[in-house]
């Protein structure tokens, strides 16, 4: 098992985000976490990252546990909802902060670090951007740019918060199978999440329902169609393919 | 700074009222601003450098370099460069942690920084010798460790320290606010530490309002005349700054000295507004493409 979510439980200023969350990551997998606004899942994903320290529960990535770690020390690369690009850095300065954030020792060398950044903007397809500032830049650029950024670090675990919520259908759908193709190459164990179940379903190893701080089920895309476990999980599903069909 | 979109449809544009001002509106508007700023801005400006140059460059150059004027543009100098830097670190620091963190008193920091700028002047220099003066709470104490701060070099420091302590953090505040924690938070996400956070991304993300704080504290710093004025003690040659020596001299009715060093003052202030614009303008690209989002 690579990463084991065991009770998780975050309150901010007496509203529980997490009531006990407990959800395994299988080595490799792309997982899904889905559900409503409000449902804990970003909040989920910033535990895991280590920019929120959880009020009870434990967290173990390939059995080290990282319940208490700092963020800076978990190697778990971040795709943020707005990109959170560095806005006075180049695409090729951005992919490469954390290789020059390495400490000394095992810091690459200034070669090593230039043919990482090529690697990495053949692998999104942003060769030509290399010195582009970020708002030089369209979303679904700064998209690939952020994924780029994350995954230069080699990530055992990568998180996307919503990453395809602030692009429009095109871009959206292009980015989708590409990021599910470097998915395939890299086969780093990904969690993304999101509100949008077309798009859980059709990315996804398995998906995560999520309902006000707890995990409803577990499963495939096809089971989760076929036997929704609660009727929530069923509501959530069904309401939601109305909306997209308009 | 940013092109004019052109109107995309021109027609449209006919319809004037709508979408402008009307003329009289617009023209009332520049003379009342523009009219403004001759009246109590440029005019007396100009009057300043008019009256130092009225009896001649000779008497002006000898008024210049004389041994009282060059110990007070000295003194004003020193006494910005320990100030301007406490300011700056405060600022930065007091901007950090009132924008990136919440903590109990928060909300008390943040009006505490304005405080400055709301208190008059004298009133901060008299809280100083209240304090600090040989009859004031830790007067005893200074003394017996021979320190002096009232009269001296260190209340100076203090008083313009104090009066210009808002400058910096109320330009950085603002703008911190509004870029948030996520890039800070990526870069920890990324591994780095603190110190490179900070060095790598917050302060070339505020680099500018900085500068812009720093010069404006540094013009402010250099003309503060109330607080200083009370705790400095008009010292010839030792406590007197180019503010307060132009006062000893306009007493003494020696106009032609007193507009000298006014008219050295205001070219000091001019100058750090110079410096700032200059920076903007040659970085105009790189501002317009942060600012853009």
């Amino acid at each position: 098992m690579s990463l084991d979510i065991q009770n998780i439980t975050k309150t901010f200023g007496g509203a529980q985000a997490l009531r006990g969350v407990s959800l395994a990551v299988q080595e490799g997998e792309f997982l899904a976490l889905l559900g409503p606004s409000g449902s804990g899942k970003t909040t989920l994903l910033r535990v895991l990252a280590g920019l929120e320290i959880p009020d009870t529960g434990t967290l173990q990535f390939q059995g080290d546990d990282l319940t208490l770690l700092p963020a800076r020390k978990r190697g778990i690369g971040m795709v943020f909802q707005h990109y959170a690009l560095f806005r006075h850095m180049t695409v090729t300065q951005n992919i490469a902060f954390g290789l020059h954030a390495r400490p000394r020792g095992t810091r690459p060398s200034k070669d090593a670090i230039a043919q990482r950044v090529g690697a990495l903007l053949a692998l999104v397809q942003l060769e030509g951007l290399e010195g582009r500032y970020p708002t030089q830049l369209s979303g679904g650029q700064r998209q690939r740019v952020a994924l780029a950024r994350a995954l230069a670090i080699e990530p055992k675990l990568l998180l996307l918060d919503e990453p395809f919520g602030a692009l429009d259908a095109k871009v959206r759908r292009e980015l989708r199978v590409a990021l599910r193709e470097i998915h395939e190459r890299t086969k780093v164990t990904t969690v993304f999440v999101t509100h949008d179940q077309e798009e859980a379903l059709a990315l996804a190893d398995r998906v995560a329902v999520l309902r006000d701080g707890t995990v409803e089920q577990v499963d495939t895309p096809t089971h989760l169609v076929r036997c929704p476990a609660t009727p929530f999980v069923a509501d959530f599903l069904s309401q939601q393919q109305v909306e997209t069909s308009f | 700074m940013k092109p004019r979109q052109p109107p995309s449809a021109p027609a449209l544009s006919t319809f004037g009222p709508a979408r402008r001002d009307p003329p009289w509106l617009v023209l009332l508007l520049i003379a009342t601003s523009v009219g403004l700023c001759a009246l109590v801005l440029v005019a007396p400006l100009i009057t300043v450098f008019i009256e130092a140059l009225r009896k001649g460059i000779d008497l002006f150059l000898d008024a210049a370099v004389e041994p009282d004027a060059l110990s007070a543009m000295r003194l004003t100098l020193l006494v910005c460069a320990v100030a301007v830097p406490l300011n700056t670190i405060f600022g930065v620091a007091a901007a950090w942690a009132v924008t990136k963190f919440t903590f109990p008193g928060r909300v008390l920091l943040t009006a505490l920084i304005d405080l400055p700028f709301s208190i008059s002047p004298v009133v901060s220099g008299l809280m100083l010798v209240l304090l600090y003066g040989a009859h004031g709470w830790f007067g005893p104490l200074l003394q017996a460790l021979g320190i002096e701060v009232i009269f001296a070099f260190a209340g100076l420091v203090m008083a313009t320290t104090l009066v210009t302590l808002p400058f910096v953090a109320r330009q950085l505040i603002p703008i911190m606010q509004a870029q948030g924690l996520d890039e800070e938070q990526a870069a920890a996400t990324l591994g780095a530490g603190p110190w490179r956070t900070f060095f790598l991304v917050t302060l070339p993300n505020i680099k500018w309002a900085l500068m812009h704080g720093v010069l404006l504290c540094t013009a402010r710093a250099m003309g503060e005349f109330g607080a200083v004025s009370v705790v400095s003690g008009h010292i010839r040659g030792q406590t007197a700054t180019m503010p307060l020596q132009v006062e000893i001299l306009y007493n003494e009715y020696n106009s032609v000295a007193a507009f000298t060093l006014a008219a050295l003052l205001a070219m000091f202030a001019l100058v750090t507004l110079a410096v700032k614009h200059l920076f903007e303008l040659r970085h105009s690209a790189e501002l317009a493409a942060l600012k853009r989002r």
